[in-house]
Parts: C-alpha cells; structure tokens; sequence
C-alpha cells in the first residue's frame, strides 16, 4: 500500500507536538486525494495512550516503536526504525515537522532513502506533471510548495522518481483537524530486536535541560512585529511596550533576530512562526515573501513605515508612513489615554 | 596521533542585506547585487573546529567547500583564522545539485581524506535555510551525529562533549569518534584573522586563480607548498555519474511562480497625530484591541 506516512513527534511532556496533529490533518487530505492510507510512525517510551488521541484525525495505521532507549529523542535509533519500516512499507509520501527533531531526523532519512526532501513547505498540494524533454507523464505527485531563495518567488518542487517523497512543515501553517471522533485505525507494534544495535547509541546523553515554553506568539490575538527597520535592540523595547498594553506578544523578520535585536523563538514567517491574529501591527516590515508566508492570514494588518512602496504596504488595511520611533510612542499614548 | 577535523563551509549570497536592487523587474534574483560572504554558521563551525585543535596537540583543520572557483576566497579567509589547508571541490557537472547531490559530492571528498575524527559543518546555509547537508553527508559516512552544537564542552583525543540548543533547552551530550557535528549560530562566534596567518597565507591559490596571476608563482610554490589550494573534479572523486549534480537530485523545481500580491483597499495614514488617534480610536470601536 503507497500509503501517507507522518512522523508522530513525542514533546518533552510526551504529549503529541503540535505540528504533527496539524500534519496528520494535512495527510488526512493528500491520503484521500491518493485513494490510500494515513499511516504513522510513533517512537518512544510508555505510548499506550497516544494511539486513540490520533486516530480521530483519520488515521488507518499507527506504527509504534516502544522501547525505554527510545525517549528522549536520539537520532540514530530513531532512523534506523523510520528506515526499516520506510523500506518494508514503500511510502508514496512523507511528513516531518519542521522541528529541532524533525530537522535532524528527516534529512538523515533522505540520505539513506536516497530521495529528495524540501524543508518548510507553506503548502502541499497533489498534482500531475508531464516532462517536457522526455514526454514522460506523472500522475498524483506531490507538489510541495515554499517561497524561493532571495524574493517574491513561490517554487513548486517535486520528486518524480524518487519514493518517498519527503517534505518538512513548520508549525502552525497547517490546521488541524478531527474528521472523526470515532474514526478506528490498527495498531502495529514495530519488533525492536532485529533493529535496535548497540552502536546506535553511541552519542550518550549526560544531560538536559528542558525550559516551559515561555514565549508563545502563536497564539497571541494582538503581534506587534518588527523589522531590521526598527534599528536595534533598544528601539525593540517600544514594540515590547506597545504589545503589553494592547495585551499582545512582539514578533520579528528574519533580518531583525540576525541582527540580535530579539530572541529567535520570536521570528515570524516561513522558517519562523505561522501565526493568524487579530491585529498584526508590522513595524519598520519590508515584507519579503518568506515573511508574509507567515503572516498574511492575519484578520488585520497595520503596517508602520518610512517608504510608502514597502511590499508589505500591498497587504496592509492601513500603512502610516512615518517612522516607527516616532509613531510607536504615539500609539501607546492614545491607547492609554482612550481605553479604560 | 594524527587528529584531523574536517570543516564543510560554503560560499553564499547574503540574503540578509537583500536590498531594494536585489529584485530584477521580472521579480527574479538579481545575484550579481548580493555580495557573497562565508556562511554565517560555516564561521562557528570553524570556530569550533578551531578550539579541538587549540586543546588537541597536533590536529589539523581541513576546509573543504564545494562550489565555483571564486569559493577559494572562503578557503583563504579560513586559512587566515588558522585552518591548515582547503580543497576546492568544483566541477560544472555539480551545477544544479539538490542537497542530496550536494552531500553525496562532499561524502566522497570527505572519504578521500580519512581517517578524521570530526566533520564539522553549519547547522544551515542561508541561502536555502535547509539544514541537511550536514546531516545528510554523517549517514552516507554511516557515522552518529551532533546537530546544534552551541558549546564545546570537553574534548580529548577519544572524546568529545557538547552542548546542543534545542528549541526549548540545552542538551549536553557525548560521543567517541568519528562523528559529524552541525554548529548552531549561537556557538561562539569565529576568531578575527591572525595577521601573521594573513601574512603568510595571502598567497594561496587554487591552480585555475594561478593561471589567471600575471605574476610568476612556480618559486614561491616551490618553497611553500602549501599555498596550493588543491582543486578536486569529477575526475578526482570516485562517484557514481548518476548520483552527482542536476541528474542526481530528486528535487526538481516544477515551476516558478511570481507572487501575486492580494492587494489589500490600504488605507493610507501619515504620522500626524490625529491620525494615529482616529485609527487607534477605530481598531478600539470595532473591539480588535482593547
Ligand atoms: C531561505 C530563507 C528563509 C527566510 N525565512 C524568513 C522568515 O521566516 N521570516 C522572515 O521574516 N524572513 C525570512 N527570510 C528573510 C527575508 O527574505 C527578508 O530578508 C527579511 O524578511 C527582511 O526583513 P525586514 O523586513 O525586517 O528587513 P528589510 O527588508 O531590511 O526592511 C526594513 C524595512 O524597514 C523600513 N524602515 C527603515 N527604517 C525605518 C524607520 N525608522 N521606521 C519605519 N520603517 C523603517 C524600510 O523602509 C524597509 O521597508 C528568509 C530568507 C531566506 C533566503
Ligand atoms: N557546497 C557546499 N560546500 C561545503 N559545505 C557545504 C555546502 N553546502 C552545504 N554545506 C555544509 O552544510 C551545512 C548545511 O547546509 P544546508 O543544508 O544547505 O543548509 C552548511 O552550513 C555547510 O557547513
């Protein structure tokens, strides 16, 4: 069966992380699409009660690898079971997040596949494609989709030949979605014996320290977002100030956490954060496209800059062309001065 | 004992200061406007690389980058913060190469240069951000792997511990040899160039550079050989043809779509104060803040 594979990520609290749910939903779809099943991989210790949280998604078949060595997180056991069941089950696709794990594990996959894999994709879609040299016709790739290198360009890329054909996601820019609370799928339990060699655990770890999530711009209703246009650390704390009085989170391009003005867990966009507020306030933003891929699904946008023709205007409801030192303040001072 | 640390570092535009001229008309990528740099996390991975020789009498740094001639002015700039050597893996038939390709390429030139106990790489090259080269070459070398390496923990001449940034906490973990490490940006950030190192390296060329040189190399090289930046093709590496460049990667780009701004009814605002009043009074009335 060519089925629909996701790697089901385990989070520290040996919860399912998000953006596998949000991968499943998306597999859910691809599956029905292609006539065939969503099966996924799920590796760790003590999962007895992942199964049912993940069937409702719509999954027929959870492969499980249980083993105390297998959490936390270590990359070659991990692959080494993906691997073999890779090779037993022939996957026509197959879905990593983009995560800390997902990242380390996936390409590793790739390489002993030999098969191509595209990191953050913003959408998947399936599709077919004729060759134009050789009038070869393909039917039902898949089209993994991602802005290109350097501007305002979307790539469609595939992998006609090689199988799986392999994408990583980042979180939050897939939805999730139950199709069914009573939607029944097989358990498979994966036979560690002939898979796990001592040599896999060669990397020992000696320690860890695991922090809370502390900053959550996902979720926030309210992003005060700012670019290199905002000029430096110290200018970041008016965005900091202007989001704790319209109770919201700050958020930030590609270009400002380069420069070190804020931390990286803030970056907003395509190899950063998805995120669909209420009000995205994007301030001193040029908006490049791997930066919109992240948040043009905001309800509202404000846009704050010196240059009228800044792309990210185009998407705005209101542009103020000013510069952010001076209009930030303001608006902190009105907001006061007009709410209770 | 011979100890030898293979760093694998790129050339790459640097798509961090893309300016306004960095877009053609068309909406394509005008390269010739992006000045190319050392990648950012190549520079920690030297770093790192760097401090094991520091701690480690008698090992030696090795730069190896794929990519065009001009590729030689990383393998220079590493030289000038203490690498020992380079190769310069360049050939028209990687033209095109996926990061399959690309990890291939670099796996068989690694393989020419073994026994090392340590390839050390970036954890990504901003140009595409994907993280898996690295990763990639460690699995074809069928050796473990440390991504994210922040901090250089211990090392000695069977060990090495390190400390790896996680999305949410540190890990610190050890391996014996060989393996390959990714290095995260926030590892520490690379030495300056050595003026004694510039001094003595400013002359290293690969052959095609000497060609180019008006002046007469073949003395200088003669007493200093190794200014010789060793320059590997196709023809140097034992590959099979199918897996290299454009032919051997998976990925193809289907198509290229310019992106078709939605253009929004913008309303535009100047930084007058009655108009940041009357819009803050607005988003206040139909309940979106406040
Ligand atoms: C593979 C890849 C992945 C990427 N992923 C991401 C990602 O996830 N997220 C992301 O954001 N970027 C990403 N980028 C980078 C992206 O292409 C842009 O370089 C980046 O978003 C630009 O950030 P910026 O708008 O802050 O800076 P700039 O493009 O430099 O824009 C600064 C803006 O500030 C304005 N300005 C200047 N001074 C002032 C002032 N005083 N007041 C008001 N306005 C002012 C300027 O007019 C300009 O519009 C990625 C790039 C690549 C190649
Ligand atoms: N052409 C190349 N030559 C040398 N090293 C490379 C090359 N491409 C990638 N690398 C290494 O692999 C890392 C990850 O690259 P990438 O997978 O492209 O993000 C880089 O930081 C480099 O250390």
């Amino acid at each position: 069966m060519k089925s629909v594979f996701v790697y089901c990520e385990i989070t520290e609290e040996g919860n399912v992380a998000e953006v596998s749910l949000e991968l499943l939903s998306k597999g859910r779809k691809l599956a029905n699409e292609l006539s065939t099943n969503l099966e996924t991989v799920l590796i760790g210790h003590q999962l007895d009660g992942i199964p049912a949280l993940i069937f409702p998604y719509g999954v027929d078949v959870v492969h499980l690898a249980d083993h105390p060595e297998l959490f936390p997180y270590r990359t070659l056991p991990h692959a080494a079971v993906i691997i073999d069941l890779f090779e037993r089950e022939q996957p026509e696709v197959a879905l990593f997040g983009a995560t800390s794990v997902g990242r380390d594990l996936a390409p590793r996959i790739s390489s002993a596949m030999q098969c191509g894999l595209t990191a953050d994709c913003t959408s998947l879609e399936i599709g077919d494609h004729l060759e134009s040299k050789t009038q070869r016709e393909f039917k039902n790739l898949l089209y993994q989709i991602r802005p290109a290198f350097g501007g305002n360009i979307i790539a469609t890329i595939i992998n006609p030949e090689t199988r799986p054909q392999m994408a990583t996601v980042r979180e939050g820019v897939m939805k999730q979605e139950i199709v069914d609370k009573n939607y029944s799928g097989k358990i498979k339990k994966i036979d560690l014996s002939t898979i796990l060699k001592d040599e896999y655990f060669a990397v020992r770890i000696l320690d860890r320290h695991i922090e809370q999530n502390k900053i959550n711009i996902k979720s926030a209703q309210v992003i005060v977002a700012g670019g290199y246009g905002v000029g430096s650390s110290e200018n970041f704390k008016m965005l900091f100030e202007l989001a704790e009085v319209l109770g919201g989170e700050v958020g930030a391009t590609r270009a400002a956490v380069d420069a070190g003005f804020v931390e990286h867990e803030r970056q907003i966009g395509q190899t950063g954060v998805t995120v669909r507020p209420k009000l995205y306030i994007a301030c001193g933003i040029s908006g490049a496209v791997q930066h919109r891929a992240g948040m043009d699904q905001s309800a509202k946008i404000i846009s704050i800059n010196t240059d009228p023709n800044a792309p990210i205007n185009a998407i705005a409801d209101y542009t103020i062309i000013g510069s952010v030192s001076e209009i930030v303040p303001k608006m902190i001072k009105y907001y006061k001065a007009n709410s209770k | 004992m011979s100890f030898r640390i293979i760093v694998l570092a790129k050339q790459v535009p640097d798509t961090r200061n893309v300016g306004k001229d960095a877009m053609k008309a068309d909406g394509t990528v005008n390269r010739a406007a992006l000045p190319a740099i050392f990648n950012p996390e190549d520079l920690n991975a030297l770093e790192m690389a760097l401090k094991v020789k520091d701690q480690i009498k008698g090992a030696e740094v090795i730069v190896l980058t794929m990519g065009p001639t001009r590729a030689a002015e990383i393998i220079r700039e590493a030289m000038y913060r203490g690498a020992d050597k380079g190769y310069l893996i360049t050939d028209r038939k990687f033209a095109g190469s996926d990061t399959l390709a690309t990890s291939y390429t670099l796996y068989l030139a690694v393989k020419k240069l073994l026994p090392c106990q340590m390839v050390i790489c970036g954890r990504q090259a901003i140009d595409g951000d994907t993280a898996q080269v690295g990763p990639q070459v460690a699995e074809k070398l069928g050796i473990p792997q440390i991504t994210y390496a922040e901090d250089l923990v211990t090392v000695s001449e069977d060990k090495v511990v390190i400390k790896r940034r996680l999305e949410r906490g540190v890990e610190t973990v050890e391996s014996t040899y060989p393996v390959a490490v990714t290095v995260h940006g926030s590892a520490d950030s690379c030495r300056p160039r050595i003026s004694k190192l510039l001094l003595k390296n400013k002359h290293a060329r690969t052959v095609t550079e000497l060609q180019a040189e008006t002046q007469d190399y073949t003395e200088l090289y003669a007493n200093r050989p190794y200014l010789m930046i060793d320059e590997w093709t196709v023809d140097d590496l034992d590959a099979e043809q199918g897996r290299l460049g454009l032919s051997g990667s998976p990925t193809k780009v289907k198509k290229i779509d310019n992106v078709i701004l939605l253009h929004k009814e913008s309303t535009f605002l100047t930084s007058d104060d009655r108009d940041v009043e009357s819009l803050m009074k607005e988003l206040i009335g139909q309940h979106i803040i406040g």
